[in-house]
């Protein structure tokens, strides 16, 4: 079956005065039907550039410089303002990251909704609306009809990232990018939107590309995995393999900076260092600076992909856990 | 709610008060007005007698508790020079200044707005720099210069334009108007246009610092991730925020429009009060400046709370906060 | 002992006040960055010189009666006078020359300006001092004028106080200073009580140092950046609301002809034809306007990149 999402060589470089900044550099992954892609990384990864280059929503002074982005076979880069509003939360939907800004102050919550369902569809005010009631319900919002007389200001930060989620479904998108949707929740809230965005897709068959710095929703949630920094991919991989024996020193390492579930009072390891600037990497692997497993040979030139049997992958010289894997 | 409009109804009154007292003393302090009205060939039994008339041989604060006693019943006091009641005479002009200063205001918006709009979505484009550069020269220049520039561009040398004058009128539901007339238009086109060059410059400002702002929310984004074409985040989304600060502030800036139609209406011999008020100036009309100022007055606080009142109902925010506290 | 952390505690807030190298020539140097406020300053002092030295360049002393040929009036630019020096602008209705007059305008307008400026600045500065430092009902009295003064158009108060005062140019002064004195008072206080609740003024006042001191040898100066700005820009206003008053003929009389005057004069000649009367005088009038905004504007960046407006 063919994938729904197919990126590959993506490159997308922001020209700024103080240098190209290259916040995407050379990503392929894919992501099949009804699939949870699982997209992990520090802020400045590139994940949320990744992200809005598939929407197409990125702005002078960025750009796609290079690759290929495949939504059901159709090409996208390259496609006009016009061509990308016509797939935009039709074949693919968004939901960002903080509810309390993503919804406008100054609009009730049924114009929105209901110019979300017309940008797309000729029906009547009448059944847009109906669609946009019946959405509301179905994300799990009390009496939706008169919600929808509402503004987003009298509504909960959770309640405002149900709206954007039933927004995101209204066209029933065969992808939806989710950018860190529950970072700026509660806890609690956290894992019930969660919950409800797993059933939704499984319902409904729609993928999702989830991008989250935080391993441990990604655990429970993701089918497969891949792990950006400094603009690239360094692993891939099913969810649980990549987990239990990662391969790349980065992977481990944030791995090891969650805290343990087995052993409590266990010390919490960090990565040393920082992110490096995007507008200067360095010649060799742009983790090097910050691993424990560097070598010489880390320094002088940046590792390629290794592909590894599961449709895993890894982008560097010497990975950990090949035991594991052979295994 | 009702509370809120009591305390600013208050607040109103106090502020009509304090200016009451403020422009009467004001006027009153300097220059003799009687020395105005008298002709040169009455002897001195004539004067006082006009004074007295006039009321103007009794003490200032003889005169005040007089002036207020009237104030209360609607009576400004009778104009020295045209005999007739100060409010009425304020009142008849005021039709033709309230057409120029809305006119303006229109104008403000009409061309302000777009162009604000677009310096603050291409803010590197070189018409936005433009449009940017006239703008601070708009607001460098002075009024009464411009208009005479009008004039001479407009009516002297192109000859497109009336130079001064208003159109003839027609009453609709008791309200004179100007601008029913293409006639009418005319002659209104050029001294609006200077009436407003200041508020297009300030509309230019706000929008285009309200745009440049609302173009990085998240709500824009996820606007156009839903799909929603280029026209409608700009004419909707966009729109409809930057429209609660230019609302609010052109609403305030309504009373300055009258004030400064003084300027506009001397030069273009429009037949308002503020060129009634020059009049009285000149001719120490002590009446006509009093009543003008307290039109004018009454006018800013009313202005001020259908603003505030407004506001609310453009911004659903604010609506949550009163009804809260 | 706990003695020992208070000396060092009192020692650091007298080091807030950090001695740059030469701040002056900073200011100097990121004010002459900006190629159109230079532009703006060399404008500025070039007007300046032109009107101090009127009475040595102008063809003709515009006030000397004798002088002036009644044959001479509305002459077109560049016509030669009965007296035989070339009017380059031309001549009023009277037939005096319209260089000479602009000059001599110059003087008047730029003087009104300067010494409103300067007076309404210090007026207001003081006010808004007393207001910060007395607190309490004086300071919410004065703060409660101030509001009222400021939401009202100066166009109307000034027009208004005239009414009272009538015209010449002590009044016109007196107007311009009290439609000024509250953005200063305002500024002022807004900045005194900013600096009144730093370190170095507890510090001050804690080594006994008069009020008055505190006031001049340490809020003063620390709040003179934000007036400094109020003063150009306000400089400029009050020109242009001074020429406004004199074109509405209620500011300076005839015999105190600055440019605002001029372009009134020119005002009837204009409908038929004689356009240069009115056009030049305003010419000169924008050009100062604007060269002071342009460094005004320069000077609100360098000076205090947070003052909006």
């Amino acid at each position: 079956m063919a994938p729904v999402l197919e990126v590959s060589g993506l490159k997308t470089h922001f020209f700024t005065r103080a240098g190209t900044v290259k916040s995407v550099d050379g990503v392929s992954f894919r992501v099949d039907r009804g699939e949870v892609l699982g997209l992990v990384g520090e802020s400045g990864s590139g994940k949320s550039v990744t992200g809005f280059s598939v929407m197409g929503l990125i702005d002078p002074p960025g750009k796609i410089v290079e690759g290929s982005i495949k939504l059901n076979g159709k090409e996208l880069v390259g496609l006009d303002e016009e061509g990308f509003r016509k797939v935009r939360g039709r074949e693919v939907a968004m939901i960002f990251q903080d509810p309390m800004m993503t919804l406008n102050p100054v609009l009730r919550v049924d114009t929105q909704m209901i110019e979300a369902v017309t940008a797309h569809d000729k029906v009547s005010h009448k059944a847009a609306r109906e669609r946009a009631r019946d959405a509301l319900a179905k994300v799990g919002i009390p009496s939706p009809e008169e919600r929808l007389n509402a503004y987003p200001h009298q509504f909960s930060g959770g309640m405002r990232q149900r709206v954007a989620i039933a927004i995101a479904l209204l066209h029933r998108p065969p992808l939806i990018i989710c950018d860190e949707p529950t970072t700026a929740l509660d806890v609690t809230i956290q894992s019930q939107i969660l919950a409800e965005m797993q059933s939704l897709c499984a319902d409904t068959g729609t993928a999702l590309v989830w991008i989250t710095h935080d391993l441990g929703v990604v655990a429970g949630l993701a089918d497969r995995i891949a792990v950006m920094y400094a603009g690239r991919i360094v692993e891939t991989g099913a969810v649980d393999p990549v987990l239990d024996s990662p391969l790349h020193p980065y992977t481990n390492g944030l791995l090891g900076s969650l805290p343990a579930e087995g052993e409590p009072g266990a010390p919490l390891r960090q990565i040393r260092g920082s992110t490096p600037s995007l507008a200067r990497l360095p010649q060799g692997c742009a983790f090097a600076a910050r691993c424990d497993y560097a070598q010489a040979d880390c320094l002088a030139s940046a590792p390629d992909v290794t592909p590894f049997p599961g449709e895993r992958g890894v982008r560097c010289h010497h990975p950990l856990n090949l035991a594991g894997v052979a295994a | 709610m009702l509370a809120f409009v009591l305390r600013r109804l208050a607040q109103a009154f106090f502020v009509i008060a304090a200016m009451l007292v403020i422009v009467f003393f004001g006027v009153n302090v300097v220059g003799d007005p009687i020395y105005m009205l008298i002709s040169p060939e009455m002897d001195q039994q004539q004067i006082a007698e006009t004074a007295r008339a006039l009321g103007l041989d009794r003490p200032i604060w003889e005169q005040f508790l007089v002036f207020l006693k009237n104030a209360a019943q609607g009576d400004l006091g009778r104009s020295f020079v045209h005999g007739e009641s100060a409010i009425k005479l304020i009142l008849s002009r005021m039709p033709a200044t309230l057409e120029l200063a809305f006119v303006a205001l229109v104008l403000a918006v009409v061309i302000g707005l777009p162009l604000g709009l677009y310096a603050g979505l291409k803010p590197e484009s070189r018409l936005s720099r433009f449009i940017m550069a006239v703008s601070i020269l708009g607001f460098s220049l002075p009024t009464f210069w411009v208009g005479l520039m009008l004039i001479l561009t407009f009516a002297v040398s192109l000859g497109w334009l009336p130079a001064t004058g208003r159109g003839p009128t027609v009453s609709i539901f008791g309200l004179d108007t100007s601008l029913l007339s293409l006639k009418g238009w005319q002659h209104v086109a050029l001294p609006a246009f200077n009436l407003a060059l200041l508020k297009i410059s300030l509309v230019i400002r706000l929008a285009r610092a309200g745009a440049r702002e609302a173009a990085l929310m998240d709500y824009v984004k996820f606007a156009r991730a839903k799909g929603l074409s280029q026209s409608r985040i700009i004419g909707v989304h966009i729109l409809k925020n930057i429209m609660i600060p230019i609302v609010t502030v052109l609403g305030l800036e309504f009373g300055s429009l009258v004030a400064f139609s003084v300027v506009t209406e001397t030069i273009f011999a429009w037949p308002g009060m503020g060129r009634l008020l020059l009049e009285a100036i000149t001719r120490l009309d002590r009446p006509v400046i009093v009543a003008y100022v307290m039109v004018v007055v009454v006018l800013f606080v009313t202005i001020n709370l259908l603003v505030d009142l407004i506001y609310s109902a453009l911004d659903p925010r604010v609506r949550l906060t009163e009804a809260t506290s | 002992m706990s003695d020992a952390a208070l000396p060092s505690a009192a020692a650091q807030p007298p080091a807030a006040p950090a001695k740059e190298e030469t701040p002056f020539r900073r200011f100097v140097r990121s004010f002459v960055e900006d190629r159109l406020a230079l532009f703006g300053l060399a404008l500025f002092i070039l007007i300046v010189l032109l009107a101090i030295a009127a009475p040595l360049i102008a063809p003709q002393n515009p006030y000397d009666l004798a002088s002036v040929d009644v044959m001479d009036s509305r002459q077109p630019p560049g016509s030669v006078s009965g007296e035989g020096f070339t009017m380059w602008l031309g001549s009023d209705g009277v037939g005096r020359d319209l260089l000479s007059g602009i000059l001599y305008g110059l003087r008047i307008s730029l003087m009104v300006g300067a010494f409103s400026g300067i007076l309404a600045a210090s007026i207001g500065a003081a006010i808004g001092l007393i207001a910060a430092y007395a607190g309490g009902r004086t300071e919410n009295a004065i703060m409660r004028l101030v509001d009222l003064q400021l939401s009202l158009p100066s166009v109307l108060v000034a027009l208004i106080l005239v009414a009272g005062l009538g015209k010449g140019v002590d009044k016109i002064i007196i107007a311009l200073v009290m439609v000024q004195w509250a953005y200063y008072a305002r500024t002022v206080r807004g900045s005194a009580l900013v600096e009144r609740r730093k370190e170095y003024v507890e510090a001050a006042q804690s080594l006994g140092l008069s009020h008055a001191r505190t006031v001049f040898r340490h809020i003063l100066p620390n709040c003179l950046a934000p007036v400094i700005v109020i003063v150009t820009v306000q400089t400029a206003h009050a020109i242009s609301l001074e020429a406004t008053l004199s074109f509405l003929g209620v500011g300076l009389p005839q015999t105190e002809p600055s440019l605002g005057v001029l372009i009134a004069n020119g005002f009837q000649y204009m409908l038929s034809g004689s356009y240069w009367i009115s056009v030049f005088p305003g010419f000169a009038l924008l050009m100062t306007i604007v060269s002071i905004n342009l460094v005004g504007d320069r000077l609100r960046d360098v000076l205090n990149p947070r003052l909006e407006k």
